[in-house]
C-alpha cells in the first residue's frame, strides 16, 4: 500500500441545532493514495458533502467538528489555526462544488476571480497570472482560453462555467480536490466530456480526488474504489469493481439492484423500503436495520466495521452470492 | 390499435414582449420573428391507447414544453393537438379534463398552505367527479392507489418527504380520472432508493387503470424501463422516433447514439474503467440554430448536404422514423469512431 496522502480517521462532525444535535457524520474514516479518485456515495441527507466540507475545515456554525483527524501529507489539518488551513485550502487541496453558478462572482471576469485564486498563494505578475489562468482553461477544455479570460461568469454556459471551476481549484496543482456533485447539474453530453477529462488531469498531475456524487455509474465509471455512506456513518467501503459486483452491505446491494438498468424493461424494480431516517432522530443501532430485510435482534447495537483483505463493512448480516441473488 | 393521441405539424414560438410598433409591423407583415425562440419546431407524434412514450433529451431540446403543449397547459403557435379526434384546446384555453400531468419538483408543485387532500380533491369537486360530502372517501381511495396512508390528508406538503409528495402529486392527477398522464421528469429530482418505489408505482398504475402516458426524461435507463416507444429531441426536433428496445439497441440517427454513448453505465464485471464516449461541443442556441441539420456541426458524420438541407424525417420501418440524411449509414455501420468522437482510456 503506498502512503496515504490524505488520511482521514473518526471524522466526526455535528450541528448543535435547537432541534437537537444532528449527526451529519458520524466517524468517518478513509485513506486516499496520491492521484487515486474515491467515490463517496449516498442519498441526499447521507452526510457526504459534509464530509466533504469537513476535509476543507469549511463547516460553519451551528456545525463543528467533534473529533476525529484529518492529514494531509502528515499535517493535522482538524488542529490547525484559521490562516495556516487558508494558506492550505485552495493551494494543496481545493473543492469544486456542484452548482458553478453559486460558485463564481458574477460580477468579476473570469481572469480577475482566476487571478485572485493565484494571487491568494503565490507572487505573480498579471502577465504571468494571465498565462497560468489561460493554460489551465485549456487543459479543462475551453477554447480560445485567452480571450475568455475578459468574459463574465454570466456569458459562459453551464458545463462552461464548471470547467472554470475546475480550472480554478486546478490552479496550485492541489495534492486532493474534493468534488461535491461537479456533474449533476449538466446534461449527460456534457457530463461525459468533464468525467472524461478529470480521470484525464487527475492521472496526469498525480491529483486525488474525492468525488461526491448520488449517481453510482457516474462513480464507478471514475472511481477505483467507494466508499458508501448512510445516515452520517460509511457503511461499506472497498474497490470500486469489487463492491459493485459483490456488495456486502444489504444498503449498498438494495441501492444497485434498484436502479432501473438492473431490471428487464417493464417489470418492476427491487426497492428498498421506507425512507432515509432523519438524522436528528437516528434508531438506536444499525440506522439502516428499520428498512433492512435481513435486520435481526442483534441489530439493535451498532456494527463496528468489519475489515476483509482491502474491503470493509458495517453488518452483523452481510450479504454473499449478490449476484448469483440478481440474476 | 388506433391512434388515440394526435400531434400533427405542432410548433411553439416563444418571442420577446413586442412593442407596439413592433406589433403593428407584425401586422403589416414584418419580420418579427427572428427574435422568437423556436422551442418546439414542427413536431408530428401519435400515441397509442395504453402507450408510453418515453420523450428525452438534453436541456432545452423541447421536451418539457412540448408535455406542456400536450398537456394544454400552454397553447402551441401552431399545429394542432387531438385526443381522441378531440382538441386539447380551444382558443388557447384547456377544454379537457382527459389529460393531467404529474412535474419534477414535488416541492414547486404542491401548495405549501394547503392540506395536500384539499389539493386532490379540489379538481374533482370543480369538474363534479365528486361532491363537496364524498370528497374524503374519494381522497381516501386516491391515496390508497398511491401508498399513501389515509389519515394524512390533512397534513400540509411540508410534513412529506419527497418520495411521498410526489405521490401526492401523483394522487392529485389521477383523482381527475385522466385516460392520458404526462409525466414530467417525475423522478429526477428523487433519491435512487425513492426513484425505484415510483417508478414502481407508476408502471402499477398505467397498467391497472389502462392510461396513456408520455413519460418526459433526461435519464435514459429510466426512459429504457417504463416506455413503449421513444422520441429523442434535439433543439426542439424529434430526430429519432421508434419501439425503445430497437432504438437503444441499433439507433439510426447519429445524436442518439452519441447520447446513448455518453450515458455512464454501471457495470458490475469491468476492472478496468468503463470505455467512455463524448460528444464534442455543446447544444447550439436555440435563438440562432444552425442551418440545415441542426446536429451537423457535432456530427463525425456530417458531410456538404447536412450544412444546407434539413433532413426530412424518414421511414426506417414501420414502426421507426428518424431525420438523418445519413440514417442508412449510421443503422449499417457499427463503427464507433463514426457513431460518435470515440474516446478510450485506460487511466492507471
Amino acid at each position: 500500500m503506498r502512503e496515504p496522502i490524505l488520511s482521514v480517521s473518526d471524522l466526526t462532525t455535528h450541528f448543535f441545532t435547537r432541534a437537537g444535535v444532528v449527526k451529519a457524520v458520524d466517524g468517518v474514516s478513509f485513506d486516499l493514495a496520491k492521484g487515486e479518485i474515491m467515490g463517496l456515495v449516498g442519498e441526499s441527507g447521507s452526510g457526504k458533502t459534509v464530509t466533504g466540507f469537513s476535509l476543507l475545515g469549511l463547516v460553519d456554525a451551528p456545525g463543528r467538528i467533534v473529533k476525529g483527524s484529518v492529514k494531509l501529507n502528515g499535517t493535522e489539518l482538524i488542529t490547525l489555526s484559521d490562516p495556516k488551513l487558508r494558506a492550505r485550502r485552495g493551494h494543496e487541496i481545493s473543492m469544486i462544488f456542484q452548482d458553478p453558478i453559486a460558485t463564481l462572482n458574477p460580477m468579476l471576469t473570469i481572469g480577475q476571480q482566476m487571478r485572485m485564486a493565484i494571487d491568494a498563494h503565490e507572487r505573480l505578475s498579471k502577465r504571468a497570472a494571465d498565462a497560468r489562468a489561460a493554460e489551465f482553461l485549456t487543459q479543462v477544455g475551453i477554447p480560445s482560453a485567452a480571450a475568455r479570460l475578459r468574459g463574465y461568469p454570466h456569458e459562459f454556459s453551464g458545463g462552461m462555467r464548471q470547467r472554470v471551476a475546475i480550472a480554478i481549484a486546478l490552479l496550485h496543482r492541489p495534492a486532493v480536490i474534493v468534488a461535491d456533485e461537479p456533474t449533476t447539474a449538466l446534461d449527460v453530453s456534457i457530463q461525459a466530456q468533464i468525467l472524461f477529462q478529470m480521470r484525464e488531469l487527475a492521472a496526469e498531475m498525480g491529483t486525488a480526488m474525492v468525488w461526491i456524487s448520488h449517481d453510482l455509474a457516474v462513480v464507478s465509471s471514475l472511481a477505483s474504489k467507494l466508499a458508501v455512506m448512510y445516515a452520517g456513518r460509511i457503511v461499506e467501503q472497498g474497490p470500486t469493481a469489487t463492491l459493485l459486483r459483490d456488495p456486502r452491505h444489504p444498503y449498498t446491494a438494495g441501492l444497485i439492484s434498484s436502479l432501473p438498468a438492473m431490471a428487464q424493461p417493464g417489470m418492476p424494480l427491487s426497492q428498498i423500503p421506507g425512507t432515509t431516517p432523519s438524522l436528528l432522530s437516528l434508531p438506536p443501532g444499525c440506522p439502516f436495520a428499520p428498512r433492512c430485510d435481513r435486520a435481526t435482534k442483534a441489530c439493535v447495537t451498532a456494527p463496528e466495521m468489519t475489515m476483509e483483505d482491502n474491503r470493509g463493512w458495517r453488518c452483523f448480516h452481510p450479504v454473499s452470492a449478490f449476484k448469483e441473488a440478481t440474476a | 390499435m388506433s391512434v388515440f393521441l394526435n400531434i400533427e405539424n405542432v410548433s411553439r414560438l416563444f418571442g420577446p414582449n413586442l412593442g407596439i410598433g413592433e406589433k403593428i409591423a407584425a401586422k403589416l407583415g414584418g419580420n418579427v420573428e427572428s427574435r422568437a425562440v423556436r422551442a418546439v419546431s414542427e413536431v408530428s407524434l401519435t400515441v397509442r391507447r395504453g402507450e408510453t412514450l418515453g420523450l428525452v433529451g438534453e436541456s432545452g431540446c423541447g421536451k418539457s414544453t412540448l408535455g406542456r403543449l400536450i398537456a394544454g397547459i400552454l397553447p402551441p403557435t401552431s399545429g394542432s393537438i387531438l385526443l381522441d379526434g378531440a382538441p386539447v384546446m380551444v382558443d388557447g384555453r384547456k377544454v379537457t379534463t382527459r389529460v393531467q400531468t404529474v412535474f419534477q419538483d414535488p416541492f414547486a408543485s404542491l401548495d405549501p398552505r394547503m392540506k395536500v387532500g384539499d389539493t386532490v380533491s379540489e379538481g374533482p369537486i370543480a369538474h363534479g367527479l365528486t361532491t363537496k360530502s364524498d370528497a374524503q372517501g374519494y381522497v381516501a381511495n386516491w391515496f390508497e392507489r398511491v401508498g399513501l396512508d389515509p389519515v394524512w390528508v390533512d397534513r400540509y406538503p411540508h410534513q412529506f418527504s419527497g418520495g411521498q409528495r410526489q405521490r401526492v402529486a401523483i394522487a392529485r392527477a389521477l383523482a381527475m380520472q385522466p385516460d392520458v398522464l404526462i409525466c414530467d421528469e417525475p423522478v429526477a429530482s428523487l433519491d435512487v432508493s425513492i426513484q425505484a418505489q415510483i417508478i414502481n408505482l407508476f408502471l402499477e398504475l398505467t397498467r391497472d387503470l389502462e392510461l396513456t402516458c408520455v413519460f418526459i426524461s433526461h435519464d435514459l435507463s429510466v426512459i429504457q424501463h417504463v416506455s413503449d416507444r421513444v422520441a429523442v429531441m434535439y433543439l426542439g426536433r424529434i430526430v429519432e422516433l421508434g419501439p425503445v428496445d430497437q432504438v437503444f439497441a441499433a439507433s439510426a440517427h447519429p445524436y442518439t447514439a452519441a447520447l446513448f454513448g455518453s450515458v455512464p453505465k454501471l457495470v458490475l464485471d469491468a476492472d478496468e474503467l468503463v470505455h467512455f464516449d463524448t460528444i464534442e461541443g455543446e447544444v447550439p442556441s436555440p435563438l440562432s440554430p444552425p442551418p440545415g441539420c441542426y446536429y451537423h456541426p457535432r456530427c463525425p458524420r456530417a458531410t456538404d448536404i447536412c450544412a444546407t438541407t434539413q433532413p426530412e424525417t424518414q421511414t426506417v420501418s414501420e414502426l421507426r422514423a428518424v431525420a438523418c440524411h445519413h440514417f442508412k449509414a449510421v443503422l449499417t455501420d457499427k463503427d464507433p469512431d463514426l457513431t460518435s468522437a470515440s474516446a478510450s482510456v485506460s487511466t492507471r
